[in-house]
């Protein structure tokens, strides 16, 4: 039995193939997110020790503010300089040195462009010497104030050379500075981690980096010989009190990589949900080859069966076949994930900036994912059919008529049922009443609404399948085509149904995507009265902002009537985490941004009164002449005084403060200025002025409004481009199913080829009417997908409705590119099997038995 | 009527009033009517019948791979009639051999895998005395290595009655094994068939429309709308076109 099993296996081993690639792409794309994840985390590590290395103990103050994840690095509070001496006297303290090191150092390129970095920090400190690890590469160390030394990694990215100008960005707008030295680090690295250093005297790093003197971010503390790290750790902590963190360099970079592994395992979830995706497309590809091959199979089956095997062991050869196909899948997927991962992990620490990779490693959940996933999918998949197998009566084996067509009453039921249990959970999912779970009742409703349309549409492919072939039935090629897709339902479903999938989700985030970008841009249109607008667009924790002096210019300019410059701030409300906004002048609430005084008078704001959206007056109960105490990521707490409410908008601040504030902020300049023309005045004659102010500011640029909302709305199509990619997998495997389907009919109908052949069907006839079988099954799925996404993103939009998204937009271009792009895969999926059935000997096919 | 038995010997296969209908209302067919019949042990039986008269029928219901309608069918010591799926199983891996006109092996497999099929499917091992006793009476021990697609087609019925016969079947059904063969390729299944009733004491029922064929069997039931119309015992070729020719003219056959 297990021979026969084998044998029959191997005799059917293309058919098999194309089935067993679909898992095998499901399978690398598992086992590549756990590699290339797991492979950074090491990577991370690493360069968190390296970084942490020769810190014995560490002091810093607790933060000001504490951020959530995702809300960017908070800001730490700044340890006073006499702390340092006092640190020094704790007993077992061989040194003490006071660090500055913080986040946003940008220096301007030889280009003029400011170097950017995604991911690792652009760390401006002080510079502390050569150490063991630090060496000078060339020039000296920083001595005077306009002075700096920078890391090598960054004066190559830089393209600037020892003796250079250079500009640097920092709290504070351009200055100058003279590149005297270049540093590297033991083991002749570049940087560490791919982060830029830039190293000022200390009295310079402290003012712009912390904006204070005799301020530190923080202590390194050396141990004296023979006292532990720990025991130091202690004794620091108690002669400190209260209000520092006090870490061994072990658990600084223990607790830096931990925060690391937070995104990087979202990251994962994320490409394991995509995976999911392709495998759930997969799995419809297998169900439909092991269908087929058991409806070709009936007869030999039924031999079995006449000569004594049992239903189970019918059941049981199916799927053993099932099994092997799943693991040799499963092998091929994980060695072409793994290969994936790393390459994947090679280009990330190119991006990186020479992120240092760790050696390839392959973590035990990527084996295990693999063959679960490749054998479960391919069981799972096997099962419908294995029973099925199961039922052939042994008198099959005599008769010559293929079993006839099922009714598919029982199928369309279940679909109903199915689909309905998917719109409930979405409906559940998406009303928000399901607490926790959201996410996943969301994701589960849209997995039911798959499968349970993918068995609703053997019944739909009937009447669409015939008015879709109806375009191609001017010819008779074409008219054999169209019957043939109408032949089998269950099969033209599955196979379609399968790219219904990819199509469906990409459609669903698009018109997501769409409709938030069109709620957007329709907002921008219709409340900000700017001409012109200065911003840019961020890729590192921070913001680009700009020289605020450029605000008071640019008041100046002929035709300006009204400007204003934004600055804002997570802050913490009454101990509640809040982002608060400051405006250079508060009336461009009113008279740029729309906004309507709900109480009290928010045209004007004393340094000690604050306004607050409708919202956040409600959420936080507040009201006109409440006392609020407001911490900001700098500076000591205040208390400021409820001078106005205005009604929220996608466009207002939860709350604003006055600009004396905003020294305080993380980024104490503003990151986007609005400028309103007075009338008459022209666009282009005021732009190119404000540009000019703009010179020393290179992160940001000025842009009229269509190119703000450009701005605005381009990282949602770096988004929307990436999701396609992501899905585009689905489609390649859905794409290989219609390829497996119509070889195994042409296989299939080998006999009636020859027959057609024999009367005179000419070869280039054969293909033709193999493609219009391929064009109307794959622009059948595409069809279906478009329909089902456009649902689920309407759904979706209807429920984000409080959120802001307004309108719901359908992308019709997209659509008609979706069905455009689902006749060309037709077509393309159909040279195999068209040239194979084109060539089927006419003769051999007649006697073919 | 029934078809009574010549010599004294226990029933292999045993047919009582068995009725056999197809669909129903209009499209209703009775394919048998009241077909009563034993078929001893070690004895070679002929079905012989117009097309349609239900030959394949009888020897489906027979074999249990087809139900009754009416009347009971036994197998040995075995009711056939109102066994499960699990018992027929049984029944057709210990009791019962097929051959089948055309479409008897798996293409996949090597005619000695073939052969070797029903025993490994069943989970037992041949005794190897029989198998090779097997093997040398059909002839085909230089072919146990090739596929069905490398036989000739009288080869692979000798392949088919090699495996039918392997397991020591209680009876075996044929069902037209020589229809396709040419008169040499069939005389030397049907010399094989009769040896192996001869020499080994095999139940064999066969159905065949060729009076040359019948004639290797002990015993011809004649078939004409699904009723037993006539029998011959050691019958010859011309004694069997005889019988036909009368049946052709139902109205000259004696009851
Ligand atoms: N599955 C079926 N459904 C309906 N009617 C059937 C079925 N099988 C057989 N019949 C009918 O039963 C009758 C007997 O058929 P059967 O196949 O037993 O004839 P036969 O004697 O074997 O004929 P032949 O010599 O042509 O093989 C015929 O009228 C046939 O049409
Ligand atoms: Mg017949």
């Amino acid at each position: 039995m297990f021979r026969a099993t084998w044998k029959s296996l191997l005799a059917r081993k293309v058919r098999l193939i194309l089935s067993g690639l679909a898992v095998v792409l499901g399978v690398m794309f598992v086992s590549g997110a756990f590699v290339l994840t797991d492979t950074l985390g090491r990577s991370f590590d690493q360069v968190f020790a390296d970084a942490y290395e020769g810190i014995d103990v560490n002091v810093a103050a607790e933060p000001k503010v504490t951020l959530g994840e995702m809300e960017g690095e908070p800001v730490g509070a700044p340890v006073p300089a006499a702390l340092v001496e006092k640190v020094r006297a704790v007993p077992g303290v061989a040194e003490a040195t006071g660090v500055v090191a913080a986040d946003g150092a940008r220096l301007i390129g030889s280009n003029g462009k400011v170097v950017t970095s995604f991911g690792p920090p652009q760390l401006g400190e002080n510079w502390l010497g050569e150490s063991d690890l630090v060496t000078l590469r060339e020039g000296r160390e920083p001595r005077a104030d306009d002075e700096i030394v920078v890391n090598a990694a960054l004066a190559q990215a830089a393209k600037v050379k020892v003796g250079d100008r250079v500009g640097v960005l920092t709290l504070e707008p351009k200055k100058e500075f003279t590149l005297v030295g270049v540093f590297g680090y033991s083991g002749d690295r570049d940087s560490i981690g791919g982060a830029n250093e830039i190293a000022f005297t200390t009295p310079v790093a402290q003012r712009l980096m912390l904006g204070e003197p005799d301020v530190f971010t923080n202590i390194n503390v050396t141990a004296a010989d023979g006292v532990a790290d720990e025991t130091l750790r202690d004794d620091v902590a108690r002669a400190l009190g209260a209000g520092f963190q006090v870490k061994t360099g072990e658990q600084m970079s223990a607790d830096a990589a931990e925060g690391l592994k937070e995104g990087l395992s979202f990251f994962n979830k994320v490409l394991l949900g995509f995976a999911a995706v392709a495998l759930l497309v997969g799995t419809f590809l297998i169900l439909n080859t092991f269908s087929i091959i058991v409806a070709q199979r009936t007869r030999e089956l039924a031999l079995m069966r006449a000569i004594g095997a049992s239903g189970r062991q019918i059941i049981g050869s199916v799927v053993l076949e099932a099994v092997a196909v799943g693991l040799i899948a499963s092998v091929l997927g994980l060695a072409a994930g793994i290969g994936v991962g790393a390459l994947l992990a090679y280009l990330f620490g190119k991006l990186a900036g020479g992120l240092s990779l760790a050696g390839l490693g392959v973590p035990a959940a990527a084996v295990i994912g693999a063959f679960a996933v490749g054998l479960v999918i391919t069981m799972i998949a096997a099962l419908l059919p294995a029973l099925r197998a199961a039922r052939i009566p042994p008198i099959a084996a005599m008769q010559d008529v293929a079993t006839p067509d099922r009714p598919l009453t029982k199928v369309t039921v279940g679909g109903a049922v199915v689909t309905a249990i998917g719109a409930a959970l979405l409906f559940l999912g998406l009303s928000g009443n399901a607490g926790d779970n959201t996410l996943a009742t969301i994701l589960g409703g849209v997995l039911f609404a798959f499968i349970g349309v993918a068995l609703l549409t053997p019944l739909i492919s009937r009447p669409v399948v015939s008015l879709l072939g109806a375009v191609f039935a001017w010819s008779v090629p074409g008219k054999l085509g169209r019957l043939n897709s109408g032949r089998n339902p269950r099969r033209t479903a599955i196979t379609a149904a399968a790219l219904m999938v990819g199509i469906a989700l990409v459609t669903g985030v698009t018109v997501i995507l769409d409709s938030a970008k069109g709620s957007l841009s329709a907002l921008v249109e219709d409340r900000i009265k700017a001409e012109l607008v200065i911003s840019g667009a961020q890729s590192g924790p921070r913001p680009p902002s700009f020289d605020p002096a450029v605000l008071e210019q640019a008041a100046r300019i002929p035709g300006v009537q009204l400007v204003d410059g934004e600055y804002g701030d997570m802050a913490s409300i009454d101990g509640q985490r809040t982002w608060v906004g400051a405006s250079s002048n508060v009336a461009a609430l009113e008279r740029m941004f729309g906004a309507k005084a709900v109480a009290g008078d928010i045209s004007r704001l004393g340094p000690e009164e604050m306004l607050v959206s409708s919202d956040t007056a409600k959420s936080r109960n507040v009201s006109v002449g409440s006392q609020v105490t407001v911490q900001l990521s700098r500076g000591e707490a205040r208390t400021y005084t409820v001078s106005g409410i205005y009604e929220s908008s996608q466009l207002t601040n939860p709350a604003v403060l006055p600009p004396q504030a905003t020294k305080d902020f993380a980024v104490p300049q503003p990151i986007q200025g609005f400028v309103q023309l007075a009338p008459g005045a022209r666009v282009a004659d005021v732009q190119p002025q404000l540009e000019r102010l703009l010179a020393d500011s290179p992160e940001v640029s000025v842009a009229d409004r269509d190119a703000f909302i450009k701005q605005q709305t381009s990282q949602v199509d770096t988004l929307l481009t990436m999701i396609q990619i992501l899905l585009a997998l689905a489609i390649v495997i859905a794409v290989l199913g219609i390829i497996n389907t119509l070889a195994l009919s042409v296989l299939e109908r080998t006999r009636e080829l020859g027959l057609l052949r024999a009367i005179g069907l000419r070869r280039a006839q054969t293909m033709r009417m193999i493609t219009v079988e391929a064009v109307v099954i794959s622009i059948f799925g595409a069809l279906l997908g478009v329909v089902v996404g456009t649902g689920l993103g309407a759904a979706v939009v209807e429920a984000l409705k409080d959120e802001g998204i307004t309108d719901l937009i359908l992308p019709w271009g997209q659509m008609a590119v979706f069905l455009g792009l689902a006749a060309i895969i037709g077509v393309i999926a159909a040279v195999l099997p068209a040239v194979r059935a084109a060539r089927i000997n006419v003769l051999g096919a007649i006697a073919h038995d | 009527m029934t078809a009574t038995v010549g010599r004294q010997a226990q029933a292999a296969a045993r047919a009582n009033d068995v009725w056999k209908v197809y669909g129903s209302g209009e499209a209703q067919v009775v394919a048998l009517r009241g077909v009563s019949a034993e078929f001893e042990r070690g004895r070679f039986t002929a079905i012989m019948g117009p097309s349609g008269s239900g030959k394949s029928t009888l020897m489906h219901c027979l074999a249990g791979l087809d139900s009754v309608t009416r009347g009971t069918v036994a197998i040995g010591e075995t009711t056939v009639t109102g066994l499960n799926d699990a018992g027929l199983t049984k029944l057709r891996r210990d009791k019962v051999g097929f051959i089948f006109q055309q479409f008897n092996l798996l293409p996949t497999l090597t005619a000695q895998e073939n052969i070797l099929l029903p025993l490994s499917i069943a989970g037992r091992k041949p005794d190897p005395a029989w198998y090779d006793t097997v093997i040398d009476t059909v002839g085909l021990r230089d072919r146990l290595g090739h596929r069905p697609s490398q036989l000739s087609g009288g080869q692979q019925q000798r392949v088919a009655c090699a495996r039918a016969l392997v397991a020591r079947p209680e009876v075996i059904f044929a069902d037209e094994p020589t229809g396709n063969l040419d008169s040499r390729s069939g005389a030397e299944v049907l010399n094989f068939l009769r040896n192996s009733v001869r020499e080994h004491g095999q139940t064999i029922v066969m159905v065949t429309h060729d009076p040359t064929a019948a004639a290797y069997a002990d015993r011809v039931i004649f078939l004409a709308d699904g009723q037993i119309v006539s029998e011959l015992i050691e019958p010859t070729a011309d004694t069997v076109l005889d019988t036909m020719k009368k049946l052709d003219t139902p109205a000259e056959v004696a009851r």
